[in-house]
């Protein structure tokens, strides 16, 4: 199973998306550079978290026009599996690959700290190693995560079970305390919290393995 | 030729830096303050001396990458 990381000028959780692909899959991740007119053949890839572009004009604005972009979104478009993570989910949403803004923090605190997360949908290929319902504990570390769309927008989101995680204490002012969702055709997720950071037990938990384990089970 | 350029949240949109800004207005004595709402300004310099194509680019160029219109509106203005 091959997967990337994309890096992005600012990117700053990319070597700890390609160590908890790696410890998933028993393979190297290839690191993509974003200037790269063309994406390597993936089975899954990642988006990763940082401050692309110093979040100049908007945060994941520039990213999102990135030369490497065409062929991720193509990637996605293929049906294969994207995971945007903090930065990497506004890129997704400034990409028009995911509905939705991630605006200013409610308070315009930059927040940081771990937050509870409930799996709302655990019947997605990012998320069949939890349980529904389940409440996991996982880092964030953001200033624009406060999840906004139009009411008609996030209707058809929880409708359509694409909420795949709430946070069980908003801690930034998102819309109906959505963390992560789906797009309609169940291939791409994009979450604010850092599953990556809590892979191992000595950096403060395991409850994001199971993320990657359910990718790489999904994929086989 | 020039663009200018405002981009505004839409109506409906909550704006909590504008909310901060006309607190910190407030605590500086300024009374009558009402709703602050921030934006962006732009300009920037074309070589296109047409106007109206030079605002047909522009409004493009907006759509793309100046706004996000899930959130922002976008007024332009071409001159000298």
């Amino acid at each position: 199973m091959k997967t990337a990381v994309i890096v992005f000028p600012g990117s700053n959780c990319d070597r700890d998306a390609a160590v908890a692909l790696e410890r998933a899959t028993g393979k190297p991740a290839e690191m993509v550079w974003h200037g790269n007119a063309e994406l390597p053949d993936a089975d899954l890839v990642v988006l990763p978290g940082g401050f692309s572009y110093g979040d100049y004009l908007r945060s994941g604005a520039m990213s999102a026009r990135s030369p490497v972009m065409e062929g991720v979104i193509a990637h996605a478009k293929s049906g294969r599996p994207l995971v945007g993570i903090c930065n990497g989910f506004q890129v997704l949403t400034e990409a028009g690959l995911l509905p939705g803004v991630l605006m200013r923090n409610a308070d315009l605190h930059f927040v940081c700290k771990t937050v509870g997360l409930q799996i709302t949908n655990n019947e997605t290929i990012f998320t069949n190693g939890y349980a529904s319902g389940q409440t996991i504990n996982v880092p964030v570390a953001h200033h624009d995560g406060n999840y906004f769309a139009d009411d008609e927008t996030l209707d058809r989101l929880e409708g359509e079970g694409r909420v795949a995680f709430r946070y069980t204490d908003n801690p930034n002012g998102s819309a109906r305390d959505i963390a992560g969702i789906l797009n309609d055709e169940g291939n791409v997720l994009g979450m604010m919290p850092h599953p990556e950071r809590v892979v191992d037990e000595a950096l403060g938990g395991t409850d994001g393995s199971a993320l990657f384990a359910s990718l790489v089970e999904a994929l086989q | 030729m020039k663009a200018r350029i405002h981009i505004t949240l839409k109506n409906g949109v909550l704006d909590p830096q504008g909310k901060a800004v006309q607190n910190a207005l407030g605590s500086l004595g300024f009374d009558g303050v009402g709703d602050v709402r921030q934006g962006k300004y732009m300009e920037i310099e074309l070589s296109e001396t047409d106007p109206d194509k030079a605002e047909k680019t522009v409004e493009l160029m907006c759509q793309k990458l100046l706004a996000n219109t899930v959130i922002e509106n976008y007024t332009i203005k071409i001159g000298d």
